[in-house]
C-alpha cells in the first residue's frame, strides 16, 4: 500500500518537475534554434506559464504531432499578453497542435513574412465570455500568411483575425462561439475561403479602420464559405470595434473597399445577411485626415441568402436601429447598405460611379435595402434589386 | 522483488517524460558568468564599477515591481559618442549597459541589506545590440546566462513598513527584443541625454551633473554650448515640476519604447513618444485597435478630464496579463505612476 502512495507521489512530483522543465527547454529551443530548424513536440499536454516567443528567426517549423494531441495549455499562464508570440521572422510554419485559455491572445504574430499555421486548433474552453482573450489566430503587420484548416473557438474578439497585412489565405477553417469568426481587418489582398463560420456573432468581417499604420485594406474576396446562424450575443468587451457588431450578422464590410462577395451561403442571420457600411455607423469620432471611411467597389453576387421571417434582435446600436428605425417587421433585407456616399465618386444621377458602385446582384433569395442613415433613415429603399446594377460594373477583382 | 517494480516503474516514467522534454541545448558564444566581463571590482554583489564603467541613472526611470537598479556603461577605450537631443545616444560598437535589478530588504533601512535579482547586460556588437539576462545566485556572489528567463521569490518591506512578496520574473531573451526594439531591431531604451541630464553621486557627497561628468571623461562630444540648451525630462514623482512634463515622461520611458511609430506596438496606431504633437496618435479621443479585454469597456485612450472614461488609465491599473500595460516586466500596480497619469487627465479641460 505504502510503495503505491510513494509511487504515486513520486510521479506527480515528477510530472510537475517535467511541465516547468518541458516549459524552459521548449523556449530555450525557441530562442537557440538555428535557421531552417524544425522543432517537434511530443503529443501530451502541456500547462505553460508565460508566453512561448520566437523572435528574429528564419525557416522554423514548430510542429505538433495534431490537434488536441499536442495540447499547449495557458490556462495557469501568470506572465505575457499571448499564448505564442513570433515576432520579426521569415518563413515560420507553426502545425498540428491545440493552443488553449491564454490570458490574452492565443497567437500572435507580428511582423512575419510568410507565416502558415496548419491544422491548429486555438481555443477558449467552456462557455463564451468577455473574460476570455482576444484573438484566436492574430497575425498583425505581416506579408504571404496563409492560414489553413484551423479551428478557433471562444474568442471575445476574433477567432481569426488578419491586421495591416498583406497577401493572405484564409481556407478550410472553422470559427465558432467567438464575436467574430474571422475578420480581416486593414490588409490588401486577402481570399477567404472554403471556410465554416457557424454560430458567432458575426461570421466574416471585413473592416478599415482609421490611425492605423497600414492605412487602407480592400481587394478582398470571399467566396465558397459556409456562414450559419452567428447569432450569438455579443460578448465582446465595449470599446473594441466589433462590439459593434450586432448578433444575427452573416458578414459586414466596414470602410473596406474592393471586396468581392461570391459564392457563399449565408444562412439563418437575425439581423443581417451583409451589411455594407461606412465608419460613421460605428458613431466613434475619427481623427485621421488620410483615412477613408466610405466602403466602395463592393460586389455581393451569386450567393445563397436564407432567413427565417422573424423580428430583429433588440440588441445594441444596430439593433435599436432596425427596431425603431428602420422597423422591417418580420421579413428583413439580407443586404443592408448604409447608403452615406463619399460625394467625391458620385455621378451625376447621384449614385456611385460604376467603378465604386455597391452591386448587389444574381444571389439566391436576394433582398437589399439603402437604409439612408445620413437623413435620419427617411428614405429608405428597399426590394429585391434596391442595390442592382449594370451586370459590366460586376467585375472580379483581380490582385 | 516489488521494490523492483515500483523502481522500474519509476524510471520507466521518468524516460518516457523525459523523452517529451529532451532538448538539446547549443553552445552559445557569451559569458556565461557575469564575472567574466569584469564590470565590477571586489566583490561582485557590492557593485563598484571597474575603473572603466561608469555608473549612472536616469531622471524618470522605468517601473520594474518596485525593484531598484544599478546602471553601468562601459565605452571602448578611445572610443566616444555623439551628443543628440532626441534620441537614445548611439553608442560606439564594443560598448557594454549594464543594469542590476535588486530589492532592498526593508525599503525604511539601507543596513538591513539587498538581494540582487538578476543583472541584464546589453552589448553592442558588430551586427547590432544583443540583450542578456543573468540571474544572481542565493549566496549573491555570481549572476549565470540564463537564456530562458526565469522566476525567483522575492520579499521584502516597503517603507511603510508593510511586507512585500512576489515571484520575481526575468524575462527571457526574445522578450527583452519585446521592449528594446526599433525597426526590427535591438536597442536600449534609456540613456538618452533627456533622461542622463541631472545629478549623480560618484562619490560620497559629490555629484555632478551626469552629462558633463561623461564630457568631461571624453565619453561624450558636441555638446551645445548652452547647457540650457540640453533637454531634461523631470522625475516623475518631481514636486516642483510641472504636472504634463512629469506625466509625458512617465509616459515616454514606460511606454514609447513599444509605442512609437518603429516600436513593437507601432500596429496599435498610439504613440506615446516625448516628442510626438499629433494628438490623436497620443491617445486622445483615439478608439483602440485590437485591446479586446485591455478596452475595458471604455471608447477611447485618453478623455481629457476623465481618467476614469481613458482606457490608458485602465490598463496601467491592472495586474491581468491579458489587460495590463505595459504587458511585460512587471507584475504589481505602479499606484504612484497610475496617481500621477490619473490628476494628468483630471487636469485636462473636459472637451
Amino acid at each position: 500500500m505504502k510503495k503505491s502512495f510513494l509511487l504515486i507521489f513520486l510521479i506527480s512530483s515528477f510530472a510537475a518537475f517535467a511541465q516547468a522543465d518541458f516549459e524552459k527547454k521548449l523556449q530555450t529551443k525557441l530562442i537557440l534554434a538555428e535557421d531552417g530548424t524544425t522543432i517537434e513536440i511530443e503529443a501530451g499536454t502541456f500547462f505553460l506559464t508565460k508566453s512561448l516567443s520566437l523572435e528574429g528567426k528564419k525557416n522554423i517549423t514548430l510542429r505538433g504531432k495534431g490537434i488536441d494531441k499536442t495540447v499547449l495549455s495557458f490556462k495557469n499562464q501568470t506572465q505575457g499578453a499571448e499564448g505564442i508570440k513570433i515576432t520579426n521572422c521569415e518563413n515560420i510554419i507553426l502545425e498540428d497542435m491545440t493552443t488553449q485559455d491564454s490570458k490574452g491572445d492565443l497567437i500572435k504574430t507580428m511582423q512575419v513574412k510568410g507565416m502558415t499555421f496548419r491544422r491548429l486548433k486555438a481555443e477558449w474552453s467552456g462557455k463564451p465570455k468577455a473574460s476570455n482573450g482576444s484573438y484566436g489566430f492574430y497575425p498583425v503587420l505581416c506579408e504571404n500568411v496563409m492560414i489553413d484548416s484551423c479551428i478557433a473557438i471562444g474568442a471575445s474578439d476574433a477567432g481569426i483575425y488578419v491586421g495591416q497585412s498583406k497577401l493572405i489565405v484564409v481556407k478550410n477553417c472553422t470559427a465558432f462561439q467567438n464575436v467574430a469568426g474571422i475578420e480581416i481587418e486593414n490588409s490588401l489582398f486577402a481570399e477567404v475561403f472554403n471556410n465554416t463560420a457557424i454560430g458567432n456573432t458575426g461570421g466574416i468581417l471585413v473592416f478599415d479602420l482609421p490611425g492605423l499604420i497600414q492605412k487602407k485594406g480592400g481587394y478582398v474576396k470571399v467566396h465558397h464559405n459556409i456562414v450559419k446562424e452567428n447569432n450569438l450575443s455579443n460578448f465582446a468587451p465595449k470599446g473594441n470595434i466589433v462590439g459593434n457588431v450586432p448578433k444575427g450578422t452573416g458578414m459586414m464590410i466596414l470602410a473596406a473597399s474592393h471586396v468581392e462577395i461570391y459564392e457563399n451561403q449565408i444562412l439563418n442571420h437575425a439581423t443581417m445577411g451583409v451589411a455594407v457600411i461606412s465608419y460613421y455607423m460605428t458613431g466613434l469620432k475619427n481623427k485621421d485626415k488620410e483615412y477613408d471611411p466610405y466602403p466602395t467597389d463592393i460586389q455581393i453576387h451569386n450567393n445563397t441568402f436564407e432567413r427565417k421571417a422573424g423580428r430583429v434582435p433588440m440588441e445594441g446600436r444596430f439593433g435599436q436601429m432596425y427596431r425603431i428605425k428602420l422597423k422591417f417587421g418580420t421579413q428583413v433585407p439580407h443586404v443592408i447598405f448604409d447608403g452615406i456616399l463619399d460625394e467625391k465618386k458620385v455621378g451625376k444621377d447621384g449614385n456611385y460611379l460604376p467603378e465604386f458602385a455597391i452591386c448587389v446582384r444574381e444571389n439566391k433569395g436576394q433582398s437589399s435595402a439603402i437604409i439612408d442613415a445620413e437623413h435620419d433613415f427617411k428614405n429608405i429603399i428597399s426590394g429585391p434589386d434596391a442595390l442592382n446594377c449594370n451586370p459590366e460594373s460586376i467585375k472580379s477583382i483581380q490582385f | 522483488m516489488k521494490r523492483f517494480h515500483v523502481i522500474f516503474l519509476v524510471w520507466l516514467a521518468a524516460g518516457m517524460l523525459m523523452s517529451i522534454t529532451d532538448f538539446s541545448t547549443k553552445e552559445f558564444n557569451y559569458p556565461e558568468k557575469l564575472s567574466e566581463y569584469g564590470f565590477f571590482e571586489g566583490s561582485m554583489k557590492e557593485q563598484i564599477p571597474a575603473a572603466d564603467v561608469v555608473p549612472y541613472a536616469l531622471n524618470s526611470p522605468l517601473f520594474s515591481d518596485y525593484a531598484y537598479k544599478l546602471r553601468f556603461l562601459r565605452i571602448p577605450k578611445g572610443q566616444k559618442t555623439a551628443y543628440n537631443p532626441d534620441s537614445v545616444l548611439q553608442f560606439p560598437v564594443g560598448t557594454a549597459i549594464v543594469k542590476t535589478f535588486y530589492y532592498k530588504n526593508d525599503e525604511r533601512n539601507d543596513k538591513k541589506g539587498r538581494q540582487l535579482m538578476e543583472t541584464r547586460v546589453l552589448l553592442h556588437e558588430a551586427k547590432g545590440w544583443v540583450a542578456l539576462p543573468y540571474i544572481w545566485n542565493k549566496e549573491q556572489t555570481e549572476a549565470t546566462l540564463e537564456v530562458a528567463g526565469g522566476s525567483q521569490l522575492v520579499a521584502w518591506r516597503d517603507q511603510e513598513g508593510n511586507k512585500k512578496s512576489m515571484e520575481y520574473f526575468v524575462p527571457n531573451m526574445n522578450q527583452c527584443k519585446g521592449c528594446h526594439e526599433k525597426s526590427g531591431k535591438m536597442t536600449p531604451i534609456g540613456p538618452s541625454v533627456r533622461q542622463l541630464n541631472g545629478d549623480f553621486e560618484y562619490q560620497h557627497n559629490l555629484n555632478e551633473n551626469q552629462v558633463s561628468h561623461l564630457k568631461n571623461l571624453g565619453l561624450l562630444e558636441n555638446l551645445p554650448e548652452k547647457s540650457t540648451e540640453i533637454p531634461k525630462i523631470p522625475a516623475f514623482n518631481d514636486p516642483n515640476a510641472s504636472l504634463d512634463l512629469r506625466a509625458r515622461g512617465y509616459l515616454d520611458i514606460n511606454c514609447a519604447h513599444c509605442h512609437n511609430p518603429a516600436g513593437p506596438a507601432k500596429s496599435s496606431g498610439l504613440f506615446l513618444s516625448w516628442g510626438n504633437t499629433n494628438k490623436s496618435a497620443y491617445g486622445f479621443f483615439k478608439a483602440p485597435i485590437a485591446a479586446g479585454r485591455g478596452s475595458g469597456n471604455l471608447a477611447y485612450d485618453i478623455v481629457p478630464g476623465k481618467s476614469h472614461e481613458s482606457i490608458l488609465a485602465y490598463r496601467m491599473n491592472s495586474a491581468d496579463p491579458g489587460i495590463m500595460m505595459p504587458e511585460l516586466g512587471r507584475k504589481l500596480i505602479h499606484k504612484e505612476g497610475v496617481a500621477l497619469i490619473n490628476a494628468w487627465i483630471q487636469s485636462m479641460e473636459t472637451k
